[in-house]
């Protein structure tokens, strides 16, 4: 069995840190890109099992990332967990017509993140 | 007396007559008019209620019916003595309305019907004609019996002596009734003519009288014994016919034509009404005194046979007192030429307004409305109808056979304007009268009037046959002319007068609680009605500053107040004249008439002016109310459309405002949202790593320690994030309270620096600042102006991008105002950025470590905004420059000390 690899875009240093190591504990693999610019370029790259994406990022929004993805023949069936410190429901409704696989509003709780990160992958 | 001597005389008499008239009208026209117009000629005046009915019929009466003729001077004596109850409500109405004659005031009052006016003048017409002939045939026996001396006259010859009469009268009616237009329909001319033709009159009566009672009865004592020793004194009358004839002369008083002309229409002013109200009377009883004796010695001394009539000129020819009975037969020529005179100015007045005008209007309906030759048209109707009426007169002379009785005729001529009462009295009291009650009584009344008293005095030989009397018409009982509904055995006068007055009342009364009232009818009701309530005080008025003064205020509802009263005065001015109105003249009325053809178009001025000057029918009140009610619509156009301006306004106001509203509330939401992930985003942090040290086993210690760093780190920041919230909250809704203290500009950036450990060695940034520069006094909260500096210094030591770090303070003056600019070596902020920089939430990037939730510079300015400086981005640096504007000190001072 190969080993997980997760791609987590996000810019806050801090939560970066916390999912690395919560993910890290599982022991999977955690890339990061902290700039939604070249994020795409690097789901492509790294053709990750699982993308974790805030919404809020520099220069290129979430949502845009996700959009595009899902355009993208390569990269359409990689499973994506929104993370957004914006969690009002008309968000929710436009990821989900994006086609976001899990959505989930920060702060979140450790346990059901991991669970959820664990269903995507498997 | 030859025949020849007496037409001379007469002649001279009418020219005479001619020269006063026209005296008197030229009086007038130069404004002279005021003794003109006292109440003494105004009282003589109404003397033309004694015709030569009066003057040779009373006598006749006398010897016929003893004191019935009384009767004939007790009914307007009454109506004199009450003026205030009819006479005065009458004068006042036909003042304020400008009513031309009775038909006028009735068709007025009746929403202004032509079809009454129509009515009343057929009534006038009838009514008036057998007066007219009696006037005729009086003049004509008079004239007879002088030429004649009591020998049956040639029927052929006098009725030639009448048509000549007839034609005399009514030339002088034309020249002097028709002379001017004037839409108040006074004549100057004529009624002087009238006031000295009643003098001669009554000087007439009162000499023959004289002579009676003193040469040929021989004094006072012997004269009342002869009164007790003839029959006169003993005939007695029914109370009915007593009763019917007060009432018939006081109705005939109000009503005749000629009675409303000289008594409503030449009035002046209405004051003239009480000293008429016992002058009148007076005159009445002085002519009537010597009624009685004439007519007893008459009798006395008179063969059997000859006509009583004409005692009063025959008993001094009796006794070959030829001057006397000369005198005596001018009074009666100047009492039948007075009546018919004054009768035909009013009636022809009411055929030209009613009949002729409207007939006219209407053929030339089409063609341009009103032009210049409407006066000739009138001028001409007005003629044309009088030579009409004094026809008729004449025709029904003649097919009367100049025979009747002279007090029989007058009679019937009463009864037949009588009819006018019951409309006329419903017209000023009940403001419930219609104009169909109206039109139904008078009807009625007309026909029935027609029926039992004007048609009859034709006598049997006339148009009814005995056989008619006698059995009703088509053998039809019930319509019997003296026996009405079988009513037998009523005197033929009473009954008449009965019927016509019950069955007129009865159809005005029913029909008009029946009918309902136009608009117009009610209007005018209510105006008749209320006429005291209506019209301002009494006061006298001359027609030349009536017609001006009317002129005025129909030019000011045009023309506005300010612009028509410089228009009178520049006129007056021209005339010559010191006072504010000027003479009414043609030129005038011209000038007038193109200044209001400006406004309201030349057709219309010229109808609007004409109304004023010229007489016809339409009465002033109504252009008024034309005027009024364009200008009424013309301010509420002007009001609807400031008010539909100000809607708009208000429309464009909610407009903005909603606008405002909704970028605001979206602000609001964009606030909220922003808020709550910027408070989301350290609660992720401290929650994630939280949960991860409550796992516990396998983190190392120096993991442990680094988390709980991060935790404590995170808390901070939203700490800070919840005060600088706060704190723009509350210098956002001004409720900040400013410590301002004296200090100096170089103090205040220590503390700053100190605050922001960027002082010293250690320090990441490195600081230029020239200390001489900074010895600026301050008076300001130098405490928010600290927090200024240290958000400012924080951002240079966050954001600045150089290798090595620089921040450069440099103070100095702008326009007057010192600055501190704060120049940093890095990239600086790209031009996009800069203009939304101070807005909320919004960062030069979006790295935050350590850094602030993107509220400092909002903060900032809000802070500057209330210390009375500023901060802005200086563009043009190689760096970010930021620079802050201080408080104006001398601002600020004076601020003190104000």
């Amino acid at each position: 069995m190969t080993e997980t690899r997760v791609l987590l875009i996000e810019d806050e240093p801090n939560i970066i840190e916390a999912i690395r190591f919560i993910l890290s504990r599982e022991g999977w693999r955690v890339d990061t890109c902290s700039d939604g610019g070249n994020a795409l370029e690097a789901v492509r790259n790294r053709n990750p099992d699982l993308v974790i994406l805030d919404v809020m990022l520099p220069n290129r929004s979430g949502y845009d990332i996700l959009s595009d993805m899902r355009a993208d023949e390569a990269m359409r069936d990689i499973p994506v967990m929104m993370l957004t410190a914006r969690g009002q429901k008309k968000d929710k409704e436009l990821a989900d017509r994006l086609g976001v696989n899990k959505f989930m509003t920060k702060p979140f709780s450790n346990a059901e993140m991991l669970a959820s990160a664990r269903e995507l992958v498997r | 007396m030859s025949f020849d001597v007496l037409v001379s005389i007469c002649v001279a008499y009418v020219l005479l007559l001619f020269g006063v008239a026209f005296w008197a009208d030229k009086q007038a026209e130069r404004g002279r008019a005021r003794w003109l117009r006292s109440p003494v000629v105004y009282t003589l005046s109404l003397s033309v209620y004694c015709t030569a009915w009066t003057f040779y019929g009373a006598v006749g009466y006398a010897a016929r019916s003893g004191m019935e003729f009384v009767t004939i001077y007790l009914g307007p004596t009454l109506v004199m003595i009450g003026w205030w109850v009819i006479l005065r409500r009458l004068v006042r109405i036909g003042r304020s309305q400008r009513i031309t004659s009775i038909a006028d005031l009735i068709s007025s009052r009746y929403g202004k019907s032509n079809a009454l006016g129509v009515l009343v003048t057929c009534l006038a017409v009838l009514g008036t004609t057998p007066y007219i002939a009696l006037q005729l045939q009086s003049v004509t026996l008079s004239l007879d019996a002088f030429s004649q001396s009591g020998s049956a006259s040639d029927p052929h010859s006098l009725r030639n002596t009448a048509l000549l009469i007839a034609a005399g009268l009514a030339l002088f009616t034309i020249i002097f009734g028709t002379r001017n237009l004037d839409a108040n329909e006074r004549h100057h001319g004529v009624v002087t003519a009238i006031a000295v033709e009643a003098v001669v009159k009554l000087a007439a009566l009162m000499a023959v009288g004289m002579f009676v009672v003193f040469v040929v009865s021989g004094g006072v004592g012997p004269t009342l014994q002869a009164i007790d020793a003839s029959p006169i004194s003993s005939w007695d009358t029914g109370a009915d016919r007593w009763a019917t004839l007060i009432f018939l002369s006081a109705a005939a008083f109000i009503c005749l034509p000629r009675m409303f002309q000289v008594m409503v229409v030449e009035n002046s002013d209405e004051r003239h009404l009480a000293t008429a109200s016992w002058a009148f009377p007076l005159y009445l009883l002085l002519i009537s005194l010597f009624v009685v004796p004439i007519a007893v010695a008459g009798l006395s001394v008179s063969p059997e046979g000859s006509n009583p009539d004409l005692f009063v000129q025959t008993v001094p020819l009796a006794f070959d007192r030829n001057a006397l009975a000369m005198l005596a037969f001018l009074g009666g020529f100047s009492s039948a030429t007075s009546m018919v005179i004054v009768a035909a100015i009013a009636v022809s007045t009411m055929v030209s307004n009613h009949v002729v005008m409207p007939i006219w209007l209407n053929l030339r309906e089409g063609r341009a409305a009103l032009s210049g030759d409407v006066r000739h048209v009138v001028i001409l109707s007005r003629r044309l109808s009088i030579a009409g009426i004094l026809f008729f007169g004449y025709l029904y002379f003649v097919l009367s056979g100049g025979g009747a009785a002279l007090a029989a005729i007058g009679l019937v001529s009463f009864t037949g304007v009588a009819q006018v009462l019951p409309a006329l009295l419903g017209a000023i009291f009940w403001r419930g009268a219609t104009r169909v009650g109206a039109a139904a009584g008078l009807s009625v009344g007309l026909v029935v009037w027609i029926w039992t008293s004007f048609l009859p005095s034709f006598g049997a030989t006339g148009i009814l046959t005995p056989e008619i009397f006698a059995h009703g018409p088509l053998g039809i009982t019930l319509l019997r002319p003296h026996a009405l509904f079988g009513i037998e055995g009523l005197d033929p006068l009473v009954h008449s007068v009965f019927w016509s007055m019950v069955l007129n009342t009865g159809s005005f009364l029913a029909f008009s609680l029946l009918s309902s009232q136009t608009p117009l009818e009610r209007l005018q009701g209510a105006r008749f009605v209320n006429i005291f309530r209506y019209s301002g005080g009494i006061r006298g008025w001359s027609s030349g500053a009536v017609e001006a003064e009317d002129l005025l205020m129909m030019t000011q509802r045009l023309l506005g107040a300010t612009d028509a009263q410089a228009l009178f005065r520049a006129e007056a001015q021209r005339q010559g004249k010191s006072a504010s109105l000027p003479d009414v003249t043609p030129a005038f009325v011209e000038r007038l008439e193109r200044e209001l053809a400006g406004s309201v178009g030349a057709a219309t001025a010229h109808a609007m002016t004409a109304q004023i000057t010229g007489g016809v029918s339409v009465s002033v009140e109504d252009m008024m109310r034309v005027a009024d009610e364009a200008q009424q619509i013309l301010e509420y156009s002007s009001q609807l459309e400031a008010k539909s301006r100000e809607l708009e306004n208000t429309a464009g106001q909610l407009r903005e405002a909603n606008e405002k509203l909704v970028a605001l509330s979206f602000q609001k939401d964009n606030f909220l949202s922003q808020v709550s992930h910027e408070l989301r985003t350290p609660m992720t942090s401290i929650r994630s790593f939280s949960e991860i040290l409550m796992d516990g086993e396998s983190m190392s210690a120096e993991d442990r320690q680094k988390f709980s760093q991060t935790i404590n780190g995170e808390a901070v920041r939203m700490t800070r994030l919840l005060d600088d919230l706060l704190d723009l909250s509350v210098l956002e809704s001004g409720q900040v309270i400013l410590n301002r203290q004296e200090d100096t500009l170089d103090a205040v950036l220590d503390r700053a620096f100190v605050a922001t450990g960027q002082l010293g060695a250690d320090a990441a940034l490195a600081v230029d600042r020239k200390g001489s520069d900074e010895k600026v006094p301050l008076r300001t909260d130098c405490d928010r102006l600290a927090q200024v500096f240290i958000n400012l210094i924080s951002n240079a030591g966050q954001y600045c991008d150089a290798p090595e770090p620089r921040l450069r303070v440099h103070v100095h003056e702008v326009d007057g105002r010192h600055v501190v600019d704060f120049i940093d070596n890095g990239s600086g902020i790209p031009e996009e950025s800069q203009a939304e920089m101070f807005e909320k939430f919004t960062r030069a990037d979006d790295h935050r470590a350590g850094g602030g939730a993107g509220l400092g510079l909002a903060i900032c300015r809000e802070v500057m905004k209330r210390l009375g400086g500023e901060v802005d981005y200086v563009a043009g640096f190689d760096g970010a420059a930021f620079r802050v504007t201080l408080p104006d000190t001398e601002s600020a001072a004076a601020g003190r000390a104000g």
